[in-house]
């Protein structure tokens, strides 16, 4: 395993996060505090209580989920699409480091970064409702699993896209709709029958539910098929890359 | 441009890298072909030995494989059959050994615009698994006249700086080996001159050097040896000074009033042939050598001497571009 090479390659995704870090941090923290506002407050105030839980606190995992997935889909695949881009991407490939390499630099950075973030947003969440963390273990694994998992699919969408328009497809058509409508500022109690179970097709249902059972001790789906959920993600996510290095796809001819 | 590097250190990787002698081969291709995915053949069979020490330069039209050979020795392209050996590593099954001994300067102009010179070249040499070096890097930087701009961003910089940056970068891990894809292209008279400064200074600190080029001026001023390619085949390999030489040699054709059966026993000390039937003497002579004199005017009282009339003459000199042409168009 070469290290250095990583290590630069995960530093080096670090530094531009940072260089950018009024669009990377603050700009994420500014629009979960304006969720706050409008949903928190503003609605909040007129819905009592969902599943025991005030619908401030009720709607913090959901946002922080929310939060987790686009920025580590965004943060990946600019992160690879860039130097696709600007060609610099021949340095990377002419080096002396292994494919997997390459993806723990690019993902490693991208997940770190959405963690980071995630924490953050929660902190921020915590100056607006009062909550507790029931199983604060799990929170961090389904943080971190869920951070890597998306920033994998960055990646293959960052390697995929052939141009800018591309890149912001699949978060803006598919990411942000699923996230939407996967329980974040309800509980699929709420919904009429036939689309409670059209729902439950919706696998970010799954992580909201998971990620919330472990504030709250209680989700919309058990907690082990939240689990099961991202572990079969992470498995495809991985497959899939694993294919892409394999053929050279849109990488190498 | 002068190198200022002290002579302790040298750009090119030695020690660790196992530098070997000057003039051992360093590259070895064989039979090299890659077929892309749109059935067009680019490589056909190359086979190609760079030397320990050399600049060698690939010459051939757009389009003819020069970036798709370095691409494949580089590890950009996969090639469809052949392999490639560097410095005794198999480019494939041994890629890491293989690709730390190589430093790549691509075709295109690409740079992170917002990161600085330093931190740019220290992230190649990081990326190639180097630790860091700071000594190392102000060297190359120092080479390529590029230390006064170390804090600068990339997007600062002129052209001819960011292809010097590019160099660095390649050079920052400290290759054995240095390819350069089409360094002039695009760039003007004075900065052409100025990156062959460059590049020989580089060679002179130890440096193989292959850069690919469709300037016939190029090759022909840089390069140890050159190499044609055409439509994916090496079609020559050749001592740049031997190919200089059918440059420099001119021929004078003498046509005869009266045919001969043979070269009259008193010309022999000429280099002389018979041609056309006997109408015509055909003397060779080298125009490098034009000091020490043609021959042509004791040929022609030689001639007189001997009885022979002249009705007329002409000459001819073959240039390299014209040995270029014919091998390109597939004449030759």
């Amino acid at each position: 395993m070469n290290l250095q090479s990583i290590k630069t390659l995960y530093l080096a995704e670090m530094a531009r996060s940072l260089r950018t870090v009024l669009q990377s941090i603050v700009s994420p923290v500014v629009s979960t505090s304006l969720y706050f506002v409008v949903f928190g407050a503003a609605i909040g105030s007129r819905i009592s209580e969902v599943d025991g839980v005030s619908y401030g606190a009720f709607i913090v995992p959901g946002l922080i989920m929310l939060m987790l997935l686009t920025q580590s889909v965004s943060t990946a695949s600019f992160g690879i699409f860039f130097p696709r881009f600007s060609g610099s991407i021949y340095e990377i490939l002419s080096a002396p480091i292994s494919y997997l390499e390459i993806v723990l630099g690019f993902v490693g950075a991208a997940a770190t970064k959405s963690v980071i973030l995630g924490l953050i947003v929660l902190a921020t969440a915590r100056l607006f409702v009062p909550f507790s963390i029931a199983h604060p273990l799990v929170m961090l694994l389904f943080l971190v699993l869920t951070a890597l998992t998306f920033s994998l699919l960055g990646f293959i969408i960052g390697i995929w896209a052939d141009g800018f328009e591309k890149l912001q497809l699949v978060p803006l058509l598919i990411v942000t709709p699923l996230t939407f409508l996967g329980g974040t500022f309800y509980s699929i109690d709420m919904l009429p029958p036939f689309w409670q179970s059209l729902t439950l097709l919706n696998p970010v249902v799954y992580l909201v539910s998971g990620f919330r059972w472990s504030f709250y001790g209680s989700g919309d789906v058990s907690i082990w098929a939240s689990l099961g959920t991202i572990a079969l993600f992470l498995g495809a996510a991985l497959a899939v890359v694993n294919w892409i290095f394999r053929t050279g796809y849109r990488l190498k001819p | 441009m002068t190198l200022t590097t002290p002579s302790s250190h040298t750009l090119a990787g030695h020690g660790a890298n196992g530098g070997g002698e000057p003039g051992t081969p360093v590259i070895h291709v064989e039979k090299l072909s890659k077929i892309y995915g749109d059935g067009f053949q680019a490589l056909k069979e190359v086979d190609l030995t760079i030397r320990r020490g050399e600049i060698f330069a690939l010459l051939g039209p757009n389009g003819a494989g020069k970036t798709t050979l370095i691409s494949a020795i580089c590890g950009l392209v996969n090639a469809s059959s052949g392999r490639v050996l560097v410095d005794g590593h198999d480019n494939v099954a041994q890629y890491r050994q293989a690709r730390e001994r190589i430093g790549l300067v691509p075709q295109e102009l690409t740079n992170e615009a917002f990161t600085t010179v330093w931190d740019t070249v220290s992230f190649s040499r990081g990326l190639f698994g180097k630790p860091k070096d700071p000594a190392h890097i102000e060297n190359v930087l120092r080479a390529l006249t590029l230390w006064d701009k170390r804090d600068n961003r990339l997007l600062e910089l002129s052209g001819g700086m960011k292809r010097r940056v590019l160099i660095a970068k390649a050079l920052s891990h400290q290759p054995q080996v240095l390819f350069l894809d089409e360094p002039t292209a695009g760039v003007d008279v004075e900065l052409r001159r100025e990156m062959w400064e460059v590049v020989r200074g580089l060679r002179d600190q130890g440096v193989t050097i292959i850069l690919t080029t469709h300037y016939i001026e190029e090759a022909e001023e840089m390069a140890d040896r050159i190499g044609v390619i055409r439509r994916g085949e090496l079609v020559l390999v050749e001592e740049k000074n031997a190919l200089m030489q059918q440059l420099g040699r001119k021929e004078l054709t003498l046509h005869l009033a009266t045919p001969l059966d043979g070269v009259p026993a008193t010309l022999a000390g000429h280099d002389l042939a018979l041609a056309e039937d006997g109408h015509a003497l055909v003397y060779t002579y080298d125009v490098t050598r034009l000091d020490e004199g043609t021959g042509i005017a004791g040929l022609l009282a030689d001639l007189e001497a001997t009885g022979i009339r002249v009705k007329d003459l002409h000459t001819r000199q073959s240039s390299l571009e014209e040995i270029f042409v014919n091998l390109v168009r597939g004449n030759a």
